[in-house]
């Protein structure tokens, strides 16, 4: 294995701690925030609208929510140690790999199929 | 102390850095440099360093190279480049120098050959706009208008034109070491170096910063 090989390896979560979920995923991502000296973790919960990358060590995964009217998406790289957990609260039932059809529609179209995950810790 | 070494680029990733920041790097797998020669003002005129790096066939050297490596005790390099060094500096034939000189945080210079783009037009090898796609111009990738008229009746030196584009001798400067890996003998540098993966580079101390 060549040295740039072995680097991106090292990047990567253990296979164990790599959080797992699905496209049309509704998920609670804790996000590590360093502000000056502090540090806190911010959730940040929305549909999974795509994934990118597999499981390779440049994954990354885009969550999609409406805030105030104003529809937001977050990009996260599935292995950045920023990236504390993902709870799945609620998992979808969707027929394609990326869900971008849910950018062009409001309110109850905007909606997955799914079921909700009691297990799931929801605040 | 000579601050340089010779070295082959790896290719490029990211990684995680503090506060789980992402930095761009490129590995570059340089060293151990066997010294070849040593040259002093006595017998050269200038005090300066002979590095090798790189495998080669003992039959593909030529019988006057031969001598020369013989005589250092060092393997046929693929590549030797010469390094100026303090008169005082104690390096001589024989001995080795190794990413062991750089530590992270370092900043140093890198220079290789850019990836060759062939005959190139004006709008990728100078970042002309060129003209209107549509709406009936036949004016698409050209280089315009190179001049006046009559007066000067020539075409200016220098002019941006097409041509041969990369494949050219190009440095890198003031980049960030990100961390040495003395035992694979591999260095990595925060961005982009030039040439393609598996190119021959030289990494040197940055001229600029530290």
């Amino acid at each position: 294995m060549s040295a740039l090989d072995e680097l991106k390896q090292a990047q990567m979560k253990p296979a164990d701690q790599i959080p797992k979920f699905e496209v049309g995923d509704t998920v609670r991502v804790s996000f590590r925030i360093v502000e000056g000296e502090k540090e806190r973790v911010q959730a940040y919960e929305g549909i999974v609208i795509g994934r990118h990358g597999g499981v390779g060590p440049d994954a990354s995964f885009t969550v999609r929510r409406v805030a105030y009217g104003e529809g937001v998406e977050r990009v996260f790289p599935l292995h950045s140690p920023r990236v504390e957990k993902v709870q799945v609260t609620r998992e979808g039932r969707v027929r394609r790999a990326k869900l971008y059809y849910l950018r062009e529609r409001r309110g109850k179209a905007a909606r997955v199929k799914g079921r909700e995950k009691p297990s799931a810790a929801r605040k | 102390m000579v601050k340089a070494l010779l070295g082959k680029k790896v290719g490029m990733t990211r990684i995680f850095g503090e506060k789980g920041r992402m930095i761009p790097v490129t590995l570059v797998e340089a060293g151990p440099c066997p010294v070849v020669q040593r040259k002093n003002s006595e017998t050269d005129g200038y005090e300066a360093v002979q590095l090798g790096f790189g495998e080669k066939k003992l039959k593909r050297v030529t019988k006057p190279m031969q001598g020369h490596y013989a005589k250092a005790d060092a393997a046929p390099a693929r590549v030797l480049r010469e390094f100026p060094v303090e008169p005082d500096s104690e390096l001589n034939t024989g001995d080795k120098v190794t990413v062991d000189m750089f530590e992270a945080g370092d900043r140093v210079d890198v220079a290789g050959f850019t990836k060759g783009r062939g005959f190139a037009g004006v709008i990728k090898r100078h970042g002309f706009k060129g003209g209107p796609a549509s709406h009936g111009s036949n004016h698409h990738r050209e280089p315009g208008s190179v001049g006046q008229a009559a007066d000067p009746s020539r075409v200016f030196k220098n002019m941006k034109l097409p041509g041969r584009m990369g494949n050219k001798r190009v440095t890198t400067q003031n980049l960030e070491v990100v961390y040495v890996d003395a035992e694979k003998n591999v260095i990595a540098v925060r961005g982009a170096i030039p040439g393609a993966n598996g190119g021959f580079v030289e990494v040197r101390k940055s001229v600029k910063g530290s």
